[in-house]
């Protein structure tokens, strides 16, 4: 049974954990709602990208001189797996769901007989998948001291997923993140960048423009590949951060909740303890008048 | 009057113009286009370079892109940059690095290729570099 000084002592420091993650919950509110906006600001560039690749894409088709990025290279024998997750923990399950998600795939290629191999961006992916798949990851690539997500850091990313393309280092790309459907829900999502899939054309009446291509159509091809595998990564970054501030809000608010049950119980142990301890006293100070 | 058309400056931060606008002047990888209403659609890359913008209210403003490429409609025109400023706020500091950046390309340039690409890039940035030094 705990003294009364011990209970007054946990009292205290619950409380104390119970300020920090409140504190928490409010910074990844405030930050949530930053990175909503980022993402909402970022939407227009890729919609376009993405309507501008179905076009081109109808034009060229799939002929020979396709650009590789958008063919593939003929055969599918080693697969890269871009895995985002965040840097920090405390989010929940946020970080755990991609890297299970990533480990379901990876377990899934090698029983077929792929190759695989693993970037890993973001720490906490990391930590996670190199426990069992050390070998496998070639890069990790670390967004630490990075504030606010800008296009730059999806550059850097492509910029290593394409060269290693152009090295012959994969077959196919798969990037997993996770996609933001709200505050308190985030789903790992696996998308393939290479080979580009054939961008589905929301409506087909709309496809009938012909266009003038400045150079050509292979050329401006060639030259939007690299760059819609930009935009997509950006896009994963920024849906991962604010997923990652969405999960990070709740969890903090669950165990805000959390800490305040647990003050409300030890109060009430405390509470039970003091009045024990009075009684006691009282019966004590009543006997002995009565011996008297 | 000329007649207007809707024209929109994006880079993949941010939607950073969308205006009514009589004429665009876009510096293509083949040459600098002037895009006015019912232009044909033509899909077109471009390189670093200032995108002059004449609203229909018959204000000029004026932007530096790098890169990037533009769709043309007849009813409207999107540019997609893959980095865009206002002439106003561009930093010089910025520029001087790009043009480090693309000297240090060309430099480690190995195959022909590659040495071509690298030179026109520094060729392009330095062109827009004295003409921003200049304004």
């Amino acid at each position: 049974m705990p003294s009364l000084k011990d209970l007054k002592n946990r009292i205290a420091s619950v409380k104390a954990t119970q300020k920090i993650t409140k504190a928490m919950q409010m910074v990844a509110a405030a930050k949530l709602r930053r990175a909503q906006e980022a993402a909402e600001a970022a939407r227009p560039y890729s919609q376009r990208m993405a309507a501008v690749m179905a076009n081109i894409a109808e034009a060229v088709g799939g002929g020979d001189d396709a650009p590789r990025l958008m063919t593939g290279t003929g055969s599918d024998d080693t697969h890269l797996l871009v895995v985002c997750t965040a840097e920090r923990g405390l989010c929940g399950g946020f970080n755990s769901q991609i890297a299970r998600f990533a480990r379901e795939h990876v377990r899934r290629l090698q029983s077929d007989g792929k190759t695989v191999k693993i970037i890993c961006v973001g720490k906490k992916g990391y930590d996670i998948l190199r426990r069992e798949f050390a070998s496998l990851i070639i890069e990790r690539i670390d967004f630490r001291e990075v504030k606010q997500m800008s296009f730059a850091q999806a550059e850097t990313v492509a910029g290593k997923v394409t060269d290693l393309f152009n090295e012959g280092g994969f077959d196919v790309c798969t990037l997993f993140y996770s996609e933001f459907k709200s505050v308190i829900s985030q789903v790992p999502t696996a998308q393939q960048l290479i080979p580009a899939s054939a961008a589905t054309s929301e409506d087909d009446a709309g496809a009938a423009a012909v266009y003038d291509y400045e150079p050509g159509a292979t050329e401006i091809l060639e030259d939007l590949l690299p760059r819609s595998i930009k935009v997509q990564i950006f896009r994963a970054l920024l849906e991962n951060v604010a997923g990652e501030m969405g999960a990070k809000m709740s969890a903090m608010d669950n165990a805000t909740r959390n800490a305040g049950e647990m003050i409300d119980k030890l109060s009430m142990s405390y509470n039970r303890q003091r009045q024990a301890q009075i009684t006691k006293e009282l019966i004590e100070i009543i006997s002995g008048a009565e011996a008297l | 009057m000329a007649d207007s058309f809707n024209f929109e400056l994006v880079s993949p931060e941010r939607l950073l113009l969308s205006a009514t606008v009589t004429e665009v002047v876009i510096p293509g990888t083949d040459g600098e286009m002037t895009v006015m209403a019912h232009h044909a659609p033509t899909m077109t890359t471009i390189k670093p370079g200032v995108v002059t913008v004449q609203t229909s209210e018959g204000q000029a403003d004026r932007f530096v892109v790098f890169g990037g490429f533009a769709d043309i409609l007849p009813d409207g025109c999107t540019l997609l940059a893959e980095s865009a400023v206002s002439v106003a706020d561009i930093d010089r500091d910025d520029l001087a690095q790009r043009l480090q950046d693309a000297k240090e390309d060309l430099a480690d340039a190995t195959s022909d290729s590659d040495k071509q690409k690298a030179q026109e890039y520094l060729d392009q940035l330095t062109t827009l570099n004295n003409a921003i030094m200049a304004a």
